[in-house]
């Protein structure tokens, strides 16, 4: 069975696609070029008992919970 | 008296304690104690105690962790002089975790206890986390389980005939990621889930009443003894080449007593001088009341389900928020490596926006000025490395 030319171009792009899936993922961003990333002021949670206390705060004033990935620790109350 | 919300806060506490944010898996948490002072002051409410956090390694594969936590309560909030009279007391909290290192992937355990006159709390979590592609993507996975003991205060006295259970079980996945070598990315989703008695037994419903002079009278509240919550959440840091870091945050979050909420928030933080650093926030949060609350009944019992918990009305709040951070090297004892000084102020602002003032009076019960919560949040804590 012959294959039409859009099909063709299709089958090849699809092995080039999974073929791809084979090699291992190379980082865009190499360990040397990470000097920023590993600065603590690029810490989505700095300091985890003070996060954590605030995060309290809110959560017993308001409806909504969770996701907020951070640590916890604090009182709401009446 | 302790109010419901005590159960989501202690419930949140072992999420965040077990699951935290989700960071590097190829590594251990690094060693670490924080002693910490909070004070929250605010619509006639103030909540103030310390914190202790301790962490530290054990070979190349374990960390173990342990805090304590301490509320001191003096209330005479607007739902305590409403119905109730002012109060004190106090709660404690003891967390204990133990995370263990293998390979690129960190599995994480732990343990959680609360106690108050009446309220008692236990906690487990688990919470397993992964990086791959050369580290640039940490996934998570955690699950929480608490058992709560619901009890009741009466001037003092703890009422023995009343205990309630309430049973909670929590969900996360968590993703991580580096996208520049400028840029990280966090996502968050949790699935939250609730049974058994999940109101506060000293609040009650507000309904009309024309057979007294103010015309309205309080009654027994009743909640669903189910609720079942989605959030997700998605975080972007970004590094600014003058050594600072700008943030934005976003959460939604919706559940079945039909609430809806939406949080913004955005911060900065930046270096100066090389041992300073200062940060500045503002967070905007909004909310729609919960399908079976009210702010004032048309009678008695006008429903299965009944609410007045504010917690569950409709409002907008503003948080703005400065913090200061002083890093210093003592030279003694030889091995702690650094140290630093912290102090963070926010302000809080929440507009209800069906919850109205009944400690004023108007002529017609409803009519009262809606009302406002401002108050003052202050941290203060020293934190050491070593």
């Amino acid at each position: 069975m012959m294959l039409s030319k859009p099909q063709a171009i299709a089958v090849v792009l699809l092995a080039v696609v999974l073929l791809a899936g084979c090699s291992p993922i190379q980082p865009w961003v190499k360990p040397y070029e990470r000097e920023h990333l590993a600065d603590p002021i690029m810490s989505f949670d700095r300091n985890p008992i003070s996060s954590g206390y605030l995060d309290h705060v809110f959560e017993v004033r308001e409806g909504a919970r969770g996701a907020t990935g951070s640590v916890g620790g604090g009182c709401g109350c009446n | 008296m302790t109010p419901f919300q005590h159960q989501r806060v202690r419930w949140l506490i072992a999420i965040g304690f077990g699951l935290g944010a989700v960071g590097r898996a190829d590594v251990l948490p690094e060693d670490r104690s924080d002693v910490l002072y909070h004070r929250y002051e605010g619509g006639g409410l103030t909540v103030q105690g310390p914190s202790v956090l301790l962490r530290k390694k054990f070979g190349d594969s374990f960390s173990a962790s342990y805090q304590y936590y301490e509320d001191l309560i003096s209330s005479a909030s607007i739902d305590v002089l409403s119905q109730a009279s002012a109060y004190k007391e106090k709660r404690t909290q003891h967390n204990v975790g133990l995370d263990y290192l293998r390979g690129s992937t960190l599995y994480s355990i732990g343990w959680i206890n609360s106690n108050e006159p009446d309220y008692k709390s236990n906690t487990g979590f688990f919470n397993i986390s992964q990086s791959m592609f050369g580290d640039l993507t940490t996934i998570s996975f955690g699950y929480t389980q608490g058992w709560d003991k619901v009890g009741e205060v009466d001037h003092g006295i703890v009422v023995r005939s009343f205990s309630k259970d309430a049973d909670r079980r929590n969900w996360a996945i968590g993703l991580s990621q580096v996208l520049t070598r400028n840029m990280l990315l966090g996502l968050n989703f949790e699935a939250d889930e609730s049974n058994g008695y999940l109101q506060n037994p000293y609040r009650g419903v507000r309904f009309i009443d024309p057979t007294v002079a103010r015309g309205y009278s309080f009654g027994a509240a009743v909640s669903p003894n189910t609720r079942t919550g989605i959030a997700g959440s998605v975080q972007l840091k970004y590094y600014l080449p003058w050594h600072a870091a700008a943030e934005g945050n976003y959460r939604l979050y919706n559940d079945t007593w039909g609430i809806t909420a939406n949080t913004a928030k955005l911060g900065y933080t930046q270096t100066l001088f090389s041992d300073w650093t200062l940060e500045a926030t503002a967070r905007y949060y909004w909310q729609t009341a919960a399908n079976f609350y009210s702010d004032l009944f048309p009678f008695q019992n006008s429903q299965n389900f009944m609410s007045r918990d504010r917690e569950l009305a409709q409002f907008r709040s503003l948080t703005l928020g400065l913090g200061a951070s002083y890093e210093f090297h003592p030279g003694w004892p030889r091995w702690v490596d650094k140290g630093s000084l912290n102090f963070s102020y926010n302000r809080m602002r929440i507009n209800y926006q069906d919850f109205h003032n009944n400690l004023l009076m108007s002529v017609v019960p409803g009519d009262e000025p809606l009302y406002i919560l401002d108050a003052n949040v202050m941290q203060f804590f020293i934190s050491f490395w070593y």
